[in-house]
């Protein structure tokens, strides 16, 4: 077992919640993350699954640091960074990077492409050579080097992904969160995407936490997984494992209910009362 | 199924464009026969959406029908002046859509929203519809339905909602029903209830639905027949056993090859081929280079 | 390509409309000594309430008549635009200042901020305006800068509301996360990810002000608590116009025509402006 890069104990996560806000007055903070405890090996991708509201996005941005926790503790690299403030953070900011889900929002409409990629080499301390490492960038997500020019409406859904991982890889972090960065694509695109970033995390010795609410995704991609419902973990382990011999009820729900593209009359007869 | 029995749904040979003159319908045919699920599976673009759209006579303004003809059991869309044609689409089909939030009045309560449509589109009266609805309700297994007729849309939780939704289509005895992308905003686990409540509902009523999906694996489990979309063209049609025993058209093996399979993760999720997408490419333009809009 | 980015491609003939317009009053206001055919100050009792050019009894050199003083209209009217549009530029720009830089704070940094100027601007809108206006410059005393401090006092609460619900809605998207990510602070977010985006709305609303600060400024004229009673202003030659409607209905309609003119160039061209340089398409 290698030495792991992120290892979370305990951790929880509050965030106010808005449909109980009373009229005057603030509102009521509901647990999101109730209690995790998982470590994230080095050079490992780690598949997060779970469905709406199982916290999995909550616990992605708990572990970039865009959310404080409530309780518990990210130790990363060996040091506490769960209540970091900005200032003490933004000089981990280059090894912690992040991937968006949807393209479309994550690039700024007013900035071209070149200016996207070179914003987190600028704010890091690498703003020299600045048009090299965007080249840089662009030819290791195999986009041309005149869509550096370009803006996002004038790219495909799968082309601003890729300046999306782009601009995640420019720093060459240490981690890279990628949240659900194939669900808005087509099946066609999204298999080029996901290979690309398997290529890249093998070549790069990436840490990447890689959540999905897809598990066939998630089976291909990942080393290791993590079950997530209602703001706990209900089950991991390594993939191979956990594919072929889930423990919890819950796992097997999951994967039962995924519509393999093959022919089976059963599956959507009504099951059996046990 | 016999082959001569009168199918629900036909289109033959429909083709739209856009102001600019750009095709988004290329000749595009297909039928639903009665008590058949047919699928209609493509990518974004492929113009799958459009066709269900066509049917229920809600294109937008910008995209126009310039050949082909739909027919609903039989009768001619296009032979029907604007009023007939939009008493016949209200009549006989229905839409289970993909958004149900939006679907939804926010500021009206549920079972008001349902009794409305049986009201005004059939003439019903209140208490037929009433009755109706809640018969409705109870074979797609909403137990509380009190409860839920005097909820607000945003009240209920998603598959909730696309139960209502399902209850309000199959309500007024549609002879098809058009369902675009009716699981794609839900989990896995409320998908498959909600693919198994409409494969049930579609039996026990014997309704054709033209189900338009983007996911194969959602193809192979409700659909009997399936047409393959891209760029607007229909470019295989089959049995849905056979076109997953032996697809025939090089973009449909793609597209099996390219979708996630957690059983065999190796032989899944592979990149589509540049040379399918310049066949079909090359395939598209003669199609275009062949065709001659006619003229009215 | 939709039809919004077709429209985009050219210059749209309200740009053109209004643009020409602008720049014709503007051009003449700037040079108003060398372009208007009279001095505006100058009265002569011969020529009282002479009509515009194409009716009987015009003089040549007083295209749009006299009032009653024999002072030509034109050459007032030009005279007018100047004070117009230095109170048009300078409050529109100091209102939108205040309210642009106030907006973006409530709006993209929320919290205690956000509730301190909400609340500030919720009672600043609840004053009617114009009775604001009139107060304001009844403490400050008449003159030029007094009525371009009353109109920015006033009317910079139409800039931070709305920018404030920009810049929310900003604020929610996926690149303002990232340039956390990428280890951008506060403020560096604000100018780089949520002003580029607001900045076409700020633009339009500008021009927008501009209008109104006219108009404004003519109802301070016209109820005489603007600039001193000699200098030509529309407002001013509105009210007297108001007097000789019955015998010279020019001297109120011209610059009536001038103001509404101007005030629906501006508007036209802040929205057409805010069309053509957003390149966002949905």
């Amino acid at each position: 077992m290698t030495e792991p890069l992120f290892s979370v104990r305990g951790l929880k996560v509050a965030l106010p919640d808005m449909t109980r806000k009373p009229l005057i007055g603030r509102a009521p903070l509901a647990e999101i993350l109730k209690g995790l405890d998982f470590d994230l090996p080095k050079g490992l991708i780690t598949g997060i699954v779970g469905e709406s509201g199982s916290g999995k996005s909550t616990l992605g941005r708990a572990l970039v640091r865009l959310l404080e926790p409530s309780a518990g503790a990210i130790t990363f690299e060996g040091r506490d960074i769960a209540h970091l403030s900005e200032a003490e953070l933004r000089p981990l900011r280059r090894d912690l990077q992040m991937i968006f889900q949807d393209p479309m929002s994550s690039l700024n409409p007013r900035h071209t492409i070149f200016n996207i990629i070179a914003a987190p080499l600028r704010q890091n301390g690498l703003g020299d050579r600045l048009k090299e490492r965007v080249a840089e960038a662009l030819q290791r997500v195999g986009l041309p080097q005149s869509f550096a020019a370009r803006y996002r409406h004038e790219l495909s859904g799968g082309q601003r992904q890729r300046v999306g991982i782009a601009r995640a890889l420019a720093l060459s972090p240490k981690f890279v969160l990628a949240d659900e960065i194939v669900s808005g694509l087509d099946v066609s695109t999204q298999a080029q995407i996901l290979t690309l970033l398997e290529k890249l995390a093998a070549e790069m010795g990436l840490t990447v936490a890689f959540i999905s609410h897809d598990l066939s995704v998630i089976r291909r991609l990942c080393q290791q997984v993590i079950v997530m419902r209602e703001g706990r973990i209900v089950e991991a382990g390594a993939t191979d494992a956990l594919f072929d011999n889930p423990k919890e009820a819950y796992t097997r729900d999951l994967l039962a209910a995924i519509p393999l593209p093959e022919i089976d009359p059963d599956w959507l007869r009504p099951k059996a009362p046990a | 199924m016999s082959v001569n029995v009168e199918p629900c749904l036909d289109i033959r040979g429909l083709s739209a464009v856009l102001p600019n003159g750009q095709r988004v319908l290329r000749s595009v045919s297909l039928s639903v026969h009665p008590g058949e699920v047919r699928a209609l599976v493509g990518e974004s673009g492929a113009g799958k959406t459009m066709i269900g759209k066509a049917v229920l006579g809600v294109l937008p303004k910008s995209v126009r029908i310039v050949e082909g003809e739909m027919l609903i059991e039989g009768e001619d869309l296009g032979r029907l002046d604007p009023k007939a044609r939009r008493t016949l689409i209200g009549a006989r089909t229905a839409l289970i859509p993909q958004d149900p939030l939006t679907a939804l009045n926010p500021s009206r309560r549920i079972g008001a929203q349902m009794i409305d449509r049986l009201v005004r589109i059939l003439g019903w009266n209140g208490e037929k519809a009433d009755k109706r609805i809640r018969q409705l309700l109870d074979e797609v297994q909403i137990r509380d339905s009190e409860r839920v007729l005097k909820s607000y849309p945003h009240e209920l939780s998603g598959g909730m909602r696309q139960r209502v939704l399902i209850a309000a289509a199959f309500a007024a005895e549609p002879r098809l029903i058009v369902a675009d992308e009716p699981t794609t905003a839900l989990d896995v686990t409320v998908q498959k209830q909600i693919l198994r409540l409409i494969a049930q509902l579609q039996r026990d009523h014997g309704t054709a639905i033209l189900f338009v999906t983007h996911d194969l694996g959602v193809v192979a489990k409700i659909s009997q027949k399936v047409s393959v979309l891209y760029a607007g063209k229909v470019v295989e049609e089959a049995e849905t056993a056979a076109l997953f025993e032996a697809p025939q058209h090089p973009y449909t093996r793609a597209l099996m090859a390219a979708t996630p399979r957690y059983t065999d993760p190796y032989a899944s999720l592979k990149p589509v081929d540049e040379t399918v997408l310049a066949g079909l490419a090359a395939e598209i333009a003669a199609a275009d280079q062949a065709w001659r809009p006619r003229h009215d | 390509m939709d039809e919004a980015s077709i429209a985009r491609r050219g210059l749209s003939p309200r740009l053109w409309l209004a643009g020409g317009w602008l720049l014709l009053a503007l051009l003449a206001a700037i040079f108003a000594p060398l372009v208007a055919p009279q001095d505006p100050l100058a009265q002569d009792l011969m020529l009282e309430r002479l009509p515009p050019f194409w009716l009987d009894g015009a003089e040549p050199g007083y295209w749009l008549g006299t009032d009653s003083l024999g002072r030509d209209l034109l050459s007032r009217l030009i005279f007018g635009g100047r004070i117009a549009f230095i109170v048009a530029f300078a409050a529109a720009t100091s209102a939108c200042l205040l309210g642009s830089a106030l907006g973006l704070i409530a709006g993209y940094v929320g919290g205690w901020a956000d509730r301190i100027i909400s609340r500030i601007v919720d009672v600043w809108m609840a004053f009617p305006p114009v009775l604001f206006a009139i107060l304001l410059v009844a403490v400050l005393g008449t003159g030029l800068s007094s009525v371009i401090l009353a109109i920015a006092i006033i009317d910079w609460t139409r800039f931070c509301r709305v920018i404030r619900a920009e810049a929310m809605s900003q604020a929610r998207m996926d690149y303002v996360e990232s340039a956390r990510i990428a280890g951008y602070g506060r403020i560096g977010i604000m100018l780089r990810e949520v002003l580029p985006n607001v900045l076409p709305s700020v633009v339009a609303l500008l021009s927008l002000e501009m209008g109104i600060a006219v108009i404004v400024e003519a109802i301070l004229s016209f109820v005489n608590l603007s600039i001193s009673t000699d200098d030509p202003t529309w407002g001013s030659i509105i009210a007297e116009g108001r007097l000789s409607i019955h015998q010279a209905w020019w001297v109120l309609v011209f610059p009536l025509i001038t103001l509404i003119l101007t005030v629906l160039s501006f508007s036209q061209f802040g929205e057409a402006l805010k069309a053509r340089f957003d390149p966002v398409l949905r």
